[in-house]
């Protein structure tokens, strides 16, 4: 019985049917110990991508016919991967990441290369080191394009004196802010200049045969800089060095046990839970496997329902308990389940990869339960719940809830005059938002 | 009690109907005469000086001759606004009103706090006090307003919220509900009635399910009476608008009705430009511009006695940056709008563009407090008194801005 809250809260839902483990803590170990089990047959890397989007501005083509190809086979491969996946609880932690480093398609041409972006900045490294996570995320395309470093030239670089450009602070700001070290480290509007002019020159060359990260000498603004009190030499290594100061600084830690246990365990963190996770990542210099596993160590993960599911989770606890996501998937079927999924995201208020700003999706059940957003879920519950497939509800209640299962859903699902309105109860029951 | 980052509005933002705007409602008045609020959100920095331009500053073309459009009267040029300031070509519905002394421009203004994080910014913009609190100064305005105690009974309580989610600015002890437009089938009202009762002792879904029940049922029979927007129902081929325009035409549609609400929060988003922003800027304020056109057309009579208060979190850089564009500053623009505004001019102090005018060397020196312009919209068009004030606007010592209201 202990496993139910670990499925529900570590995992992506229960699939129905599906064993729930004996040893919940060993559940959670094996996932990170094995290797990454998702597989993206036939998906390019963030080069081929990059080549989609050059062909298609070279050629001034009209209504996006390479790129947007790309982008629907990334968004049908990955989250058909979060409807099956046997590894959820590190599949949880890579959606996390994403956030967390939030690239947005409303922004910046990044829809070429958003599912690479995940795939190679993200996905190798939610079990290791954060400050190399930090390292990928700030050198891939994808990030450079979305907060505009591509363009950001240091004023005394040979560039920046021949054309009169400058700084553009926006990538500099937010991994400040967002990614690492967070106000609370009191860093200054100096600082947020410094580190710009430390990150300028780091661009996308689209001009390479097979287009990618770039240092661009002649753009980089020359001297040392100081951020944060500590120099660094001018250079691609300057920055290098301070990507790895950031990612590694108490603060950096602090934050990111903030962010860690309030996604997995309370909307209001208790300063012991952080406490712990930051005090992990310490003793282990930022091993995100390690802090990972601690997050089920706290005594609150043992509480089930102890967080409102965001739209995603909602909708990927909708299909997995229906055990959708299997079979092959025709790009015209409209009740695939991952363009169900896609569907399901957009019309619940989280678009898949289009977070409207830089901090990402909130993750407090404060900002997904207004008035409107639960009579779309019931309408969305309801919609779904006509094309189910033929399963008996009072047993798969049981299945995917287990012991959260009150005894009114349960006999409101028993007394449905359909399967189809029993489906929609289950899936409306405050016991089901919950995770 | 103060909160955590505040993440709230990406909630509202996400719709495939709604984009990236949004709008909540508060308060159900008692009379048809009642005055109308409605606060407009601009998320994400709009840089006040490509809306309102001081074309007439000299040192402005030394900061940003990329940004700048042509002066008045050429072509694809400003609108010209006294002299002094030209209005962004993209705004004509604005302009418009300017001519007929229903829009006011106050330049130069900034928030309490000197943030360049949007999110710090936004938090502190809605709590309107110098930490983020648990509600937004909206919603305690709400409580206060002369016509709150008459509310009781009404179908929505206090308030009703249009939008996924409702923002900072209207969350807090006044209960306000939230409305978005329907799409697809949805159940019969037996199978809402057993899943509003699985609900009901849930103390996060059971109101939520409650109040978005009935505010469908109100929000669909009154908006059922309001003209469509052009190009809404297909009868103009190449016009499709955009998912502001329908919020803000929903929104008028609702505050008229004389059963409604009298206030009633929006927002929209694409104005962190930090790079190419002469043509970013396009889209945003072409929307911002029809929007205010289609929430005047559907408030009908009612517009004289409506205001529009448009603001946003801060100002962008003087200077373009490399990317052509600007970075996070300090004082930028806001707009008062309506019949019951004394328009017709640009108000605020101009702090001038020379280097040792700047704040910071680098941002718009800010002149005046949005806090006491909206001071004085409270005051002298909701009728809030001083002791309401001091609630709403914590910490604010200051006098309400006078003269902002037609007399």
């Amino acid at each position: 019985m202990l496993g139910a809250p670990f499925v529900a809260g570590f995992g992506w839902g229960r699939r129905g049917g599906e064993r729930l483990p004996d040893d919940p803590r060993q559940w959670l170990a094996d996932q990170l110990a094995a290797p990454d089990g998702a597989r993206f047959p036939g998906l390019g890397d963030s080069a081929d991508g990059l080549i989609a989007l050059r062909t298609q501005r070279m050629e001034k083509m009209q209504g996006d016919p390479l790129v947007k190809p790309v982008f629907q086979a990334e968004v049908a491969s990955q989250l058909g991967h979060v409807l099956t996946t046997d590894q959820p609880f590190r599949d949880r932690l890579c959606w996390f990441w994403m956030n967390h480093f939030t690239v947005s398609i409303r922004q910046g041409g990044t829809r070429a290369v958003i599912g690479a972006y995940m795939r190679e900045a993200i996905r190798p490294h939610v079990t290791g080191r954060f400050a190399d996570m930090l390292r990928a995320v700030m050198r891939h395309p994808a990030m450079l394009m979305y907060l505009d470093n591509t363009g950001s030239i240091g004023p005394d670089s040979r560039a920046g004196l021949r054309r009169r450009k400058g700084l553009n602070e926006n990538l500099a700001r937010e991994c400040l802010e967002l990614h690492t070290v967070s106000p609370a480290a009191g860093y200054s509007q100096a600082d947020v200049t410094r580190f710009a002019a430390i990150l300028t020159g780091w661009g996308v060359d689209m001009k390479a045969a097979r287009p990618g990260f770039v240092f661009r000498a002649n753009a980089h603004e020359p001297g040392e800089k100081m951020l944060m009190g500590r120099s660094f030499p001018e250079g691609e290594e300057g920055g290098l060095m301070a990507l790895e100061f950031l990612g590694t600084h108490p603060a950096t830690y602090r934050h990111i046990a903030l962010k860690l246990v309030t996604h997995f365990i309370a909307d209001e963190p208790a300063p012991s839970d952080v406490a712990r996770i930051t005090a992990v990542l310490h003793e282990t210099g930022g091993d995100l496997k390690a802090a990972s596993l601690a997050l089920g160590d706290l005594p609150a993960a043992r509480r089930p329902g102890r967080k409102f599911r965001s739209p995603m989770e909602y909708g990927a606890a909708t299909l997995r308990a229906l055990d959708l996501g299997f079979g092959p998937i025709a790009p015209e079927n409209g009740h695939a389940p991952p363009k169900l999924f896609a569907n399901v995201l957009s019309s619940l208020g989280q678009p898949l990869w289009a977070a409207p700003l830089p901090n990402g999706w909130s993750d407090k059940a404060a900002d997904w339960t207004a008035p409107a957003d639960m009579i779309a879920r019931v309408d969305w519950a309801y919609r779904l719940a006509a094309i189910a497939p033929e399963v008996d509800p009072p047993e798969l209640a049981r299945d995917v809830l287990g012991p959260a299962l009150r005894r009114p859903t349960l006999e409101a699902i028993r007394h449905a005059g359909s399967r189809r309105e029993a489906l929609t109860l289950l899936f409306t029951s405050p016991e089901f938002q919950r995770r | 009690m103060l909160i955590r980052r505040r993440t709230a509005f990406l909630g509202l933002t996400a719709s495939w109907m709604l984009g990236r705007s949004s709008l909540a409602l508060g308060t159900r008045g008692s009379g048809p005469d009642d005055p109308r609020f409605v606060a407009v959100i601009l998320r994400g920095a709009l840089d006040g000086m490509a809306a309102v331009v001081p074309y007439g500053d000299p040192a402005l073309a030394g900061w940003r001759q990329g940004l700048l459009s042509p002066e008045p009267g050429r072509e694809g040029g400003l609108l010209d606004l006294g002299g002094f300031y030209g209005l962004h070509p993209a705004l004509p519905g604005l302009h418009r009103l300017y001519a007929a002394g229903e829009m006011l421009p106050i330049h130069a203004v900034a928030g309490h706090y000197r943030s360049r994080s949007h999110f710090e910014a936004q938090d502190y913009l809605e709590s309107g006090a110098d930490e983020r609190l648990t509600s937004g100064w909206l919603n305690r305005a709400v409580q206060a307003m002369p016509s709150a105690g008459r509310d009781a009974g009404r179908p929505d309580g206090v308030g009703l919220a249009m939008g996924l989610t409702v923002p900072l600015l209207l969350r807090g002890p006044t209960r306000v509900g939230s409305y978005a437009p329907a799409g697809g089938r949805h159940p019969d009202e037996a199978l809402y009635a057993r899943i509003a009762a699985l609900n009901a002792a849930d103390p996060l879904t059971g109101p939520a399910i409650r109040n978005g029940l009935k505010a469908r049922g109100f929000s669909d029979a009154t908006l059922a009476g309001v003209p469509p927007l052009p190009g809404m129902e297909g009868d103009q081929k190449n016009r499709k608008p955009g998912s502001f325009e329908i919020l803000a035409h929903a929104a008028g549609g609702l505050l008229a009705d004389p059963k409604g609400p009298r206030v009633a929060a929006l927002e929209i988003g694409g104005w962190d430009t930090h790079a190419g922003q002469k043509g970013r800027l396009n889209g945003p304020l072409s929307q911002l511009d029809s929007g205010i056109t289609a929430l005047r057309d559907a408030l009908g009579p009612v517009w004289k006695r409506s205001v529009v208060l448009v603001m946003t979190e801060f100002g962008r850089t003087v200077r373009m940056n490399g990317t052509g564009g600007t970075d996070h500053g300090t004082a930028t623009i806001a707009f008062l709008l309506g019949g019951s505004v004394a328009g017709g001019r640009v108000g605020g102090t101009w702090p001038g563009l020379r280097q040792g005018q700047l704040f910071e060397n680098r941002d718009l020196a800010p002149t005046t407090d949005l806090r006491a312009i909206a001071c004085g919209v409270l005051r002298d068009h909701l009728g809030l008194g001083r002791t309401a004030l001091a609630q709403v606007f914590p910490g604010f010592r200051s006098s309400p801005e006078a003269g902002l209201m037609r007399g």
